[in-house]
């Protein structure tokens, strides 16, 4: 029974291994998803009089406690704060203003920007990347509890004004922070609590205020890929500035954290009887935009290999229909099931076999490419890069399998290699390099179509409280990793189903 | 009028013709295209007014989709002559090989043209009744979708000839590769790996290079009604790019026809 079904095995494998073409198929596959993924020559650097400069400040990103890149640009007005103490505040007005024509200083228009943010803030250090908790009103969001760029927690609702103000605490114990919200500074409601690792027993903590760049609304056309993002600005008021507990005497001091200030925007912060204003722009968040430095822009090449991989899949079965070699299949292994299980397991590991090692190489040749043009590369856990490059061969393994069975239900080669293609790439291309259809219908078929399973490759999180462009293009994707994968491998498996019972009922 | 070439534009006619598989693959072609330009057209909003819609490429998003059936009728009108053998019987019969390509690209030629003018008269039609209920219409501020117009006429008859083209690319490929998943294959990956490529391309003038050479990104520059200044090649030069494809690979597949036993 098993020995049986190991020499069907090895009878397709022989078949495989033996036509020229196929060998020479999944060879061209693996060149072509190593070698287009090498084809991007971003750099990444700046023009210094006549001399091209590479890398620099703005080819760099500071990195969290949790390893991630993150922004970390806002306006500080802060105090040494020891090991325990509070922090409350009354914020009374937000406004800000945003600069649309690449940050000139003489067009600029008054509004604030989504998640524009002003309030407390408990810090390791000045130093962009340290660890921090936070209470906040955020434009459009109403009160929130951030914490370590990744974490946010809902407060009260709505926006702030000076007949609707928000109070807001932060209270210091040892490590852990706590943060309270409140409508009169009477009643307090705890907000979230938080355990910093890598909190010293002397802090930064103060008032805050970050604003995260304009950007434009852009233009569908095909490749009209990175919309450009231009400085905004917000200014918050604060008054019944109270501090409690262990602060060391001192004056309070302003400081442009992660870069100083242009024209435009204006930092900074004035005091005036027992009002504080802080002027701040930039924000406290994990990057989402990583761009060419994402660990999966080298496995773009995966779609021409993807391509080869299909074609090759396809006339596995096709040609055995072509040459009538299907009827001396049938004869010597007479179980129809069985034999589309083991083409489905030859086709599947060879597609794998090859596709692991190109993707390996795409990452190891084209990540120092890059670094060597300046490029930063946005870090990832391992676990995570192993998700993204095997799950990337088994992506392309798992479509040679839904090529085979839709060439046994089609039996005709271009029709079913057109429709594999069509399902897996033209939802992909829909929602990103064309980004002709509106957002929600993009999202909608990369969620039910086969091209769902690309969602595999999303290397980074995707932060609801972060303004982004969460494109497949930028690497993001509608459903979660493991979610989108299964998608496309219950395609499979309904097509391989159907493939099973046409096989059984149909002659050959 | 007779002689060799009439001849064989009768035999290629009358083999498109017997075929059932060429006229289901283009009422497909028609079908897919004017569906899902009709579904994006009702797909497309803006409540707040001033987006950059183009409503002639919106209308023509079919042609997507729909290239990719007329890219397998070119490639079949060869392809399956070798996959039947069919090709040894057209090859006695008629020696002169480049005539028979060039039959079935007559052949071919017109049975797209006449397609592919249904197909986007269709899909414009079907766009000036469904874009206005969503506020995109001369009055609030967007071209005219009317074939008056001369930017709608070219995008129009662009789109035409752009189908006709990609079903001659199909059949060149094919007649160089002979193998129909192979040259399906090889025709949807150079229309859709540049625009893919191009997109996560960093640099700009990279980007902007591939889309100049792409078939595809370069083809359908002639869809533009709107924004031509951006575009990174004039409408009808962009035509040309995927033109010099089809041609080259005319060129390849009748060298290969010519040079290779059957």
């Amino acid at each position: 029974m098993a020995a049986g079904f190991a020499q069907l095995l090895r009878a397709e494998w022989v078949k495989f291994r033996t036509v020229r073409g196929w060998v020479v198929g999944m060879i061209v596959a693996g060149l072509l998803t190593a070698g287009v993924g090498l084809l991007g020559h971003s750099e990444c650097g700046s023009q210094v009089g006549a001399v091209a400069v590479v890398g620099g400040p703005g080819c760099t990103s500071s990195l969290g406690p949790g390893g991630e890149a993150v922004t970390d640009n806002f306006y500080f007005v802060h105090r040494p704060m020891g090991n325990t103490g509070s922090i409350t505040v009354r914020v009374t007005s937000m406004t800000g203003s945003y600069s649309p024509n690449g940050g000139s200083a003489s067009d600029v228009r008054p509004g604030l920007q989504p998640w524009s943010k002003a309030g407390i803030i408990i810090k390791a250090s000045a130093t962009p990347g340290s660890a921090y908790a936070a209470m906040m009103v955020a434009a459009g969001h109403g009160v929130r509890m951030q914490y370590d760029y990744a974490g946010d927690v809902a407060g009260l609702p709505g926006a702030v004004s000076a007949t609707s103000p928000r109070w807001l605490r932060l209270t210091r114990d040892g490590g852990t922070i706590t943060g309270y919200d409140s409508l009169d500074g009477a009643h307090w409601t705890q907000v979230g609590s938080v355990r910093l690792a890598g909190l010293p027993a002397v802090a930064d903590a103060g008032l805050f205020a970050a604003s995260p760049g304009y950007t434009a609304p852009a233009s569908q056309s095909i490749g009209s890929g990175s919309a450009s993002t231009t400085p905004s600005q917000a200014t918050a008021a604060f008054d019944h500035v109270t501090v409690r507990g262990a602060w060391p005497a001192g004056a309070w001091t302003g400081t442009a954290v992660g870069g100083g200030s242009g024209p435009y925007p204006v930092l900074g912060y004035r005091q005036a009887g027992g009002e504080l204003v802080v002027t701040g722009s930039g924000d406290i968040a994990p990057v989402v935009d990583p761009g060419a430095g994402s660990v999966a822009t080298p496995l773009v090449g995966a779609f021409a290999g993807l391509i080869a991989i299909v074609i090759v899949g396809a006339m596995f079965i096709t040609a055995e229909y072509r040459r009538g070699l299907i009827r001396v299949t049938l004869a010597a292994s007479p179980r129809r099931g069985r034999l589309l299980a083991a083409k489905a397991i030859v086709i599947g590991a060879a597609a794998f076999a090859v596709s692991l090692p190109a993707v390996i190489v795409a990452q190891l040749v084209a990540e120092p490419m890059a670094r060597s043009r300046g490029i930063f590369i946005f870090p990832v856990p391992a676990a995570t890069d192993v998700r993204v490059v095997a799950g990337t061969a088994a992506l392309l393994a798992v479509a040679a399998v839904l090529a085979l069975a839709l060439g046994t239900l089609l039996r005709r080669s271009a029709v079913a290699v057109t429709i594999v293609i069509a399902v897996i790439v033209l939802p992909y291309f829909f929602a990103s390099p064309l980004a002709v259809l509106p957002a929600g219908v993009a999202d909608w078929l990369l969620r039910v179509t086969p091209a769902a399973g690309f969602a595999i490759q999303q290397p980074y999180p995707a932060y609801p409280q972060v303004t982004g462009s969460y494109t497949p293009g930028n690497g993001y994707y509608p459903l979660a990793p493991w979610a989108g994968f299964a998608v496309l491998c219950a395609w499979t498996a309904l097509a391989l189903g159907l493939a099973v019972y046409l096989l059984r009922r149909r002659d050959a | 009028m007779t002689g060799p070439l009439t001849d064989a534009l009768r035999a290629e006619w009358t083999k498109a013709r017997t075929v059932a598989s060429t006229g289901w693959l283009l009422l497909a072609a028609v079908v897919l295209t004017v569906a899902v330009g009709a579904a994006v057209s009702a797909a497309v909003s803006c409540p707040a007014g001033g987006c950059a819609e183009d409503p002639a490429k919106i209308t023509l998003t079919g042609i997507y989709p729909g290239q990719a059936v007329v890219a397998i009728v070119g490639v079949l009108a060869v392809s399956s002559e070798y996959s039947a053998g069919m090709i040894r019987v057209t090859l006695a019969a008629m020696p002169r090989r480049i005539a028979v390509l060039a039959a079935k690209a007559v052949v071919l030629t017109g049975l797209v043209l006449t397609a592919g003018a249904v197909a986007v008269l269709a899909s414009v039609l079907a766009g000036q009744t469904i874009l206005p209920g969503h506020g995109i219409d001369p009055a609030h501020g967007y071209p005219s979708l009317s074939l008056g117009s001369p930017p709608v006429l070219r995008a129009a008859a662009g789109s035409v000839l752009y189908l006709v083209l990609i079903a001659l690319l199909g059949l060149g490929i094919a007649a160089a590769v002979r193998d129909s998943a192979a040259a399906i294959g090889v025709v949807l990956g150079l229309l859709f790996v540049f625009p893919i490529v191009g997109a996560t391309v960093g640099n700009a003038h990279a980007a902007r290079f591939i889309q100049q050479i792409g078939p595809m990104t370069a083809g359908l520059a002639v869809q533009a009604t709107t924004g031509l200044r951006g575009l990174p090649i004039g409408p009808w030069a962009g035509l040309g790019v995927l033109a010099a494809w089809a041609a080259a690979a005319l060129l390849a597949g009748g060298l290969v026809l010519r040079l290779r036993d059957t």
